[in-house]
């Protein structure tokens, strides 16, 4: 068992001629909160995407818990241990809560292939629990997602992450739409999940809440990673100078 | 503490308030005809629309009309449930109604009697080895057939990423044409009896219930009507979620494929012949009683229950038409209406505030 729990080589993503994502080399330890910050556009969801199996990468390596993986689909993501809620979240309007909770991974009662009978009570169950554990509040679970304030869908789609044991976690941008005490909420799963032991990247545009929570800060500019910084060698002036581009790698790599 | 209860989280709740299914709208709509056509009846008429007023019977309803009703529309509502899965899972599907004609045709030509009084068919398709089979074997060749076309349209629609309205609306043009060149145009008709018992009497409403039983636990207990309905409601996040989009494409068009052959052969066994002009316009009414139903053509939003609920209102207006006297154009004027009504309302349901 290796120390690091992640790690990209040469990690790289083209969509046609746009440079999304050029040959990042990224690490993460376990039980370690990493933040990835940078500008709109500057590849987080894009290097996200590639981890997680929604998109195959145009090339480079991607380790996962000591093994290499090229993940086909998110399926094969999950089962390996990665739980994301994506910056889209992913959820389906017009269903409940608890069909979003296990979308794409339904427990069954009956094994009929794609006809497969739900098990529609131990879904719900199970619901209540994970909505328990984050602490979440929705007052009908029979609601389609539909109906819900932009923090409830948040929720949700947070809550999907928890009602599973997983590796590793990762949030594109989860309190992007939420109100101050969603917020906490949401920091305060993340602050239990950093007790469990369980690591975590988060993307995040909010300078505060980054210090607040992670270990470690990596900036993306323009598809690179153009630094990786300790928490407590940085402050929050030296960040966006890198997200600005004011300084540039070439700085943080002469001053590693 | 009567009223409102606390769901998760302790937020107030209150159970009554629920959002009311809109099947219930349908329904409500239902009886409101019913009920239009019965005073427009006893006032104009004299007559009663639903009950019996004939004394030589003694039934409270109007039965025979009550069958009628059903029965007019049991063959297209085979369809559309096909149809309706397919919209629910954000498509459409033009084709059946092609797929009915030549279904009927080929189907048909394997389901002839080699004798007609004494004398060889005169319509035979096929020499006589082809003759009297039985009857698995032109139900089987029939289902293939849909399944086939059904198949086509589903691999153009996942893997080509074709829009559901152009692939279909090809394979609407190609069967046909298919069908018209199957025969030269010739009609195709003396079934064997086992052939023709298939679609006797109340039979297509018998599997028209059946399926319609089928269908709606497929849709609400099973992975698969699950998938439709994530599919429908947003492809992208089913997609992220891991959900096979495409695979459940191929599936959900090969499905209502299938399904068009099925109502090809009720079809042609109960009119005991095939022509190259059926089923034209049936993918229309499919798809508009799934409208009528309350299917959302956005995706997403609709059920099997709202699908029949929107074939017994299309049958009823047909009867009702009839029984009014009214001319047979004024039908598909109304029809027309109702199906344009039926959108407006779908997007007016959308985008009330707080509302699905
Ligand atoms: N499917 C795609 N096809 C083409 N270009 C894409 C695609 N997805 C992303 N891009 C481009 O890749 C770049 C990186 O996008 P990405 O979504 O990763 O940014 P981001 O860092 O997550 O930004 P934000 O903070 O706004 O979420 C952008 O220029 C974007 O336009
Ligand atoms: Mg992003």
């Amino acid at each position: 068992m290796t120390d690091v729990i992640l790690e990209t080589r040469g990690l790289t993503k083209h969509y046609g001629g746009v440079h999304a994502l050029t040959e990042a080399n990224f690490t993460l330890r376990r039980g370690e909160h990493v933040a990835i910050m940078g500008d709109n556009g500057a590849g987080k969801s894009t290097f996200v995407r590639q981890i997680t199996g929604v998109e195959m990468p145009t090339r480079g390596q991607i380790l996962f818990d000591g093994v290499e993986h090229s993940f086909t689909s998110p399926i094969e993501a999950r089962e390996a241990g990665i739980e994301t809620v994506f910056q889209t979240l992913a959820l389906a309007d017009d269903l409940d809560v608890p069909s979003n909770l296990f979308l794409g991974r339904e427990k069954i009662r009956f094994n009929l292939g794609p006809f497969s009978i739900l098990d529609k009570r131990a879904m719900r169950e199970a619901t209540l629990a994970a909505l328990q554990k984050t602490g979440v509040k929705i007052p009908n679970l029979m609601n389609t997602i539909r109906n819900m304030s932009g923090g409830q869908r948040q929720c949700v789609a947070i809550a999907r992450t928890a009602a599973f044991r997983s590796k590793l976690v990762i949030m594109d941008e989860p309190t992007a739409a939420l109100g101050v005490q969603e917020t906490a909420q949401v920091e305060n799963i993340i602050r239990t999940l950093k007790q469990a032991g369980e690591p975590l990247i988060l993307v995040s545009h909010n300078m505060r809440q980054v210090f607040d929570l992670v270990d470690r800060i990596v900036v993306f500019r323009r598809g690179r990673i153009v630094a990786d910084l300790r928490k407590q060698d940085t402050d929050g002036q030296d960040v966006v100078a890198y997200i600005t581009g004011a300084k540039t790698g070439a700085d943080f790599q002469g001053a590693a | 503490m009567a009223k409102t209860s606390h769901g998760v989280g302790g937020l107030a709740y209150d159970a009554k308030k629920r959002t009311r299914p809109p099947e219930l709208n349908v329904l409500a709509a239902l009886v409101l005809i019913i009920l239009a056509f019965e005073v427009l009846g006893r006032l104009f008429l004299g007559d009663s629309f639903l009950f019996n007023t004939r004394d030589n019977v003694n039934t409270l309803f109007n039965e025979q009309r009550l069958q009628i009703i059903i029965l007019q529309v049991a063959i297209v509502g085979i369809i559309a449930l096909g149809v309706t899965q397919v919209i629910i899972s954000g498509g459409i599907d033009l084709s059946s109604g092609s797929i009915v004609g030549l279904t009927a045709m080929v189907t048909m030509s394997f389901a002839q009697v080699a004798m007609v009084n004494g004398n060889p068919n005169p319509k035979a398709i096929f020499g006589p080895g082809w003759m009297d089979l039985p009857v698995i074997v032109p139900v089987a060749v029939g289902l293939s057939l849909g399944l086939a076309a059904g198949l086509i349209n589903g691999l153009l629609i996942a893997y080509t990423r074709i829009p559901p309205f152009i692939a279909t609306l090809g394979m609407m043009v190609a069967a046909r044409g298919a069908a018209k060149w199957w025969s030269k145009g010739n009609p195709i008709s003396f079934p064997t009896d086992a052939y023709a018992a298939i679609g006797k009497g109340m039979m297509p409403v018998v599997i028209f219930v059946c399926l319609a039983v089928l269908f709606h636990l497929i849709m609400t207990q099973t992975k698969y009507g699950r998938h439709c309905y994530a599919i429908g409601s947003n492809e992208a996040a089913a997609r992220m979620s891991g959900i096979n989009v495409t695979g459940h494409k191929v599936l959900v068009y090969t499905i209502a494929g299938a399904l068009a052959a099925l109502a090809a052969i009720v079809l042609s066994s109960k009119n005991l012949t095939a022509q190259a002009g059926m089923g034209v316009m049936y993918e229309l009414d499919a798809i508009a009683m799934a409208v009528i139903g309350g299917i959302s053509l956005q995706g997403g939003r609709g059920s099997i229950i709202g699908t029949c609920l929107g074939a017994l209102i299309f049958g009823v207006i047909i009867s009702g038409f009839t029984f009014l006297k009214l001319d047979a154009y004024y039908q598909e004027m109304v029809k027309g209406v109702i199906i344009v009504g039926a959108v407006v309302l779908d997007q007016w349901r959308q985008n009330m505030p707080g509302r699905g």
